[in-house]
C-alpha cells in the first residue's frame, strides 16, 4: 500500500519560483494500478521523481506499507520500490551488455543466484537468452523496453513506477508493452503508478486515474467514468477529447484551466 | 627452397580458415557469452580503425619504436655509453649509421637506447596523470556543488601555468633527474584529462541510465567506475594518445635544458641539446635523435587521430 498526503514541491526561488506540486494526495491499494494524467509540465513525472527519491527536496509525506520515506532512501527501498523511464533508448547504458544490465542489481543487493534470475526474468519479459550479450544498440525500441522492464522486475519489488513507458514507441508496439505491464501486474500482483499523457493508455491499465494540471490534482475519475465520458471538470473533457485525435474545430476552443 | 614456400602458404591458409571460422564468430548478432559480446565489439572497431591508413601507419611506427626498446641490445651495435674519443665526430658510414658524436658514441645506438628512456617517460606520465585526470574530473562531475567548485578551482591552478615552466620549476626544486622530469610532467598534464573528463560525466550524469542504476541502490563509487567512467574512456584516451606527443616534447624540451636524463644516459633531448655546438659542421649530431623525436610525436598524432575515429561517437558519419 502506497500513500502520499499533501505532497508540495517548489523548484527555484524569487521571481523564477515555480510551486511544481501542490499538495498532491492519493492512495493506493496492494496490486492495484493508478493512473496519473496530465499536459506536458503538469508536475505528473515530477510526483514520481519525488516517490523513487530522485528529488529530496519535497515536503508532506509519502508512506510505502506504513512506512514514512525520508527524502533519502535505504537499500530497502529499491527493492520495494522500482521505475521504469519513458526513454527506452535513453534507460540502458550503451556500453553494458544486457547481461549486465540485469545482472548489477543482483550483484549490488547480494541476492546471489545472478544467471538463474536473469534467464527467468527475461523469460518473463518475452525475450529469448539470444538477446542476453547484445548490446542495447543492437535491440528495438520495444525490445529496450522489455528489458527495462525486466531489470525492474529483477529485484522482485512490490510497487513499480512507470513514466510514459510507452509513449516513445510506435502504436503497434505500445500495445505489446502494456499487455506485457498487465500480465506480469496479474502475476506477480504488483501495484502500478502509470503516468501518461495518453487517456487510452491509461484506462487500459488502471482502475483510478487522476487528472493533473498545473501540479494540482483536479479529479479523480474511475475506468468506467472515463468510458462512459462521465466526467466532471471540463478540463478532463478537453483533454479525452485532445486523445481522440485532431480536430481544428475543438482545438480552437481549448482553452488553459 | 619450394618446401619452404610450400609450409609457408600452407601456414597462410590455415591462418585464413581461422579468420573465416572466427569472423561470424566475432559479428554473430547473438552473443552466446559476455566475452563474445566485446570481442565482437572490439573487432569492429579494429576494422575502422584499420580503414585509416595513417593510422594504422602510426601504430606501425610506435609499435617499432616497442620493438627496438625490447631488443636495444640486440639491435644496438655499439655500446651507447662508452666513450672513444679518436672516434669523435665521424660521419655517417657503414659502421657507425647515424655517425658519432663528440665523444665517439655511436648515434644509432644511442637513439637505440634513447628509446627506453622515451617510453618509459610517456608510460609513467600517462600512467600517473589519467588516472588523476578521470577521477578528479569525474568525482567533480558527478557530485558538482562543493566538491566540483574545490576540484575545479586546483585544476584551474594548474592549467594556468605555463606546462613547460611549472615543469622546469618542479624539476629545479626536485633537483634534475629523469624521473623529476616524469613526476614533473604528470603534475602539469592532469588537468586536461579532469577538464574532459567533467566535461563528459555533467553530459551523462542527468541521463535516464545513471537515473535507473541510482535508483537501483547503487552508491557513488559503482556509478562513477562502473557506469561514468567507461563513458569518458574514449575520449580520453584519444586525449592521451594525442598529448603523448607533447610529454615527448616537454620530455626533450627538459632534456634539452640539462633538467631531465643526465649524460651519459642517451635521451633524444640531451642528444640534441649536446649536437648544438656542432651543428653547422656535423650535423647529424642534432639531425638523427630530433629526426627520432618528430617520427615518434607524428606517430602519436596519426595514432591518436585513428583512434577519435573509432571510439569518439561524435566523430561517427
Amino acid at each position: 500500500m502506497l500513500e502520499i498526503s499533501n505532497l508540495n514541491i517548489v523548484f527555484g526561488s524569487g521571481a523564477a519560483k515555480n510551486h511544481a506540486l501542490k499538495d498532491i494526495s492519493f492512495r493506493v491499494e496492494k496490486g492495484a494500478s493508478y493512473g496519473l494524467v496530465g499536459e506536458s509540465g503538469s508536475g505528473k513525472s515530477t510526483v514520481l521523481n519525488c516517490l523513487s527519491g530522485l528529488l529530496k527536496a519535497w515536503t508532506g509525506t509519502i508512506t510505502i506499507d506504513g512506512q514514512a520515506q525520508a527524502p533519502k532512501r535505504n537499500a530497502g527501498f529499491y527493492r520495494k520500490v522500482q521505475m521504469v523511464f519513458q526513454d527506452p533508448y535513453g534507460s540502458l547504458h550503451p556500453r553494458h551488455t544486457i547481461d549486465r544490465t540485469l545482472k548489477e542489481p543482483v550483484m549490488i543487493h547480494k541476492l546471489g543466484d545472478a544467471n538463474r534470475r536473469v534467464e527467468k526474468v527475461l523469460d518473463e519479459v518475452g525475450l529469448d537468452s539470444r538477446f542476453r550479450f547484445r548490446y542495447p544498440h543492437q535491440l528495438s525500441g520495444g525490445q529496450r523496453q522489455r528489458v527495462a522492464v525486466a531489470r525492474a522486475l529483477i529485484m522482485e519489488p512490490g510497487i513499480i513506477l512507470l513514466d510514459e513507458p510507452t509513449s516513445a514507441l510506435d502504436v503497434s508496439i505500445q500495445a505489446e508493452v502494456l499487455n506485457l505491464l498487465k500480465r506480469v501486474g496479474k502475476e506477480r500482483a504488483l501495484t502500478y503508478i502509470l503516468v501518461s499523457h495518453d487517456l487510452a493508455v491509461v484506462s487500459h491499465m488502471c482502475q483510478n486515474i487522476a487528472v493533473m494540471n498545473h501540479g494540482e490534482i483536479i479529479e479523480v475519475i474511475t475506468k468506467k467514468q472515463l468510458a462512459e465520458e462521465n466526467l466532471g471538470h471540463q478540463y478532463t473533457r478537453q483533454l479525452l477529447s485532445a486523445c481522440k485525435g485532431f480536430n481544428r474545430e475543438i482545438i480552437n476552443d481549448f482553452q488553459d484551466y | 627452397m619450394k618446401d619452404t614456400t610450400h609450409s609457408q602458404h600452407g601456414g597462410v591458409t590455415l591462418k585464413l580458415k581461422l579468420l573465416f571460422k572466427l569472423k561470424p564468430w566475432l559479428l554473430s548478432d547473438t552473443p552466446q557469452s559476455a566475452f563474445q559480446a566485446s570481442a565482437g565489439r572490439a573487432y569492429l572497431g579494429l576494422l575502422d580503425f584499420l580503414n585509416n591508413r595513417l593510422a594504422v601507419l602510426g601504430l606501425l611506427i610506435i609499435l617499432a619504436l616497442i620493438s627496438v626498446a625490447v631488443f636495444a641490445p640486440l639491435i644496438a651495435p655499439f655500446d651507447p655509453i662508452q666513450t672513444d674519443l679518436s672516434n669523435r665526430l665521424q660521419p655517417l658510414s657503414k659502421t657507425h649509421f647515424f655517425g658519432t658524436d663528440e665523444m665517439g658514441r655511436d648515434i644509432f645506438s644511442r637513439i637505440v637506447f634513447g628509446s627506453r628512456l622515451t617510453l618509459y617517460v610517456i608510460g609513467l606520465v600517462a600512467i600517473i596523470a589519467a588516472p588523476v585526470g578521470i577521477m578528479v574530473g569525474t568525482v567533480s562531475g558527478y557530485f558538482g556543488g562543493w566538491v566540483d567548485t574545490v576540484l575545479m578551482r586546483i585544476t584551474d591552478i594548474f592549467l594556468a601555468f605555463p606546462k613547460l615552466i611549472l615543469a622546469l620549476a618542479f624539476v629545479a626544486a626536485l633537483g634534475p633527474g629523469i624521473e623529476n622530469a616524469v613526476i614533473a610532467i604528470a603534475i602539469t598534464s592532469w588537468p586536461p584529462y579532469a577538464r574532459i573528463a567533467r566535461a563528459e560525466t555533467l553530459t551523462i550524469r542527468q541521463s535516464d541510465f545513471i537515473n535507473a542504476i541510482r535508483l537501483q541502490g547503487a552508491g557513488p563509487v559503482r556509478i562513477i567506475t562502473g557506469h561514468v567512467m567507461p563513458l569518458c574512456m574514449s575520449s580520453l584516451i584519444v586525449r592521451v594518445t594525442l598529448d603523448m606527443a607533447g610529454i615527448i616534447m616537454t620530455a626533450a624540451g627538459l632534456g634539452f635544458l640539462g633538467l631531465g636524463a643526465q649524460p651519459p644516459s642517451p635521451e633524444w633531448g640531451a642528444m640534441t641539446a649536446s649536437g648544438r655546438a656542432y651543428i653547422l659542421d656535423h650535423w647529424w649530431l642534432i639531425t638523427m635523435p630530433g629526426t627520432a623525436i618528430f617520427m615518434v610525436s607524428l606517430s602519436f598524432n596519426l595514432l591518436g587521430d585513428g583512434l577519435r575515429e573509432v571510439l569518439d561517437p561524435k566523430s561517427e558519419n
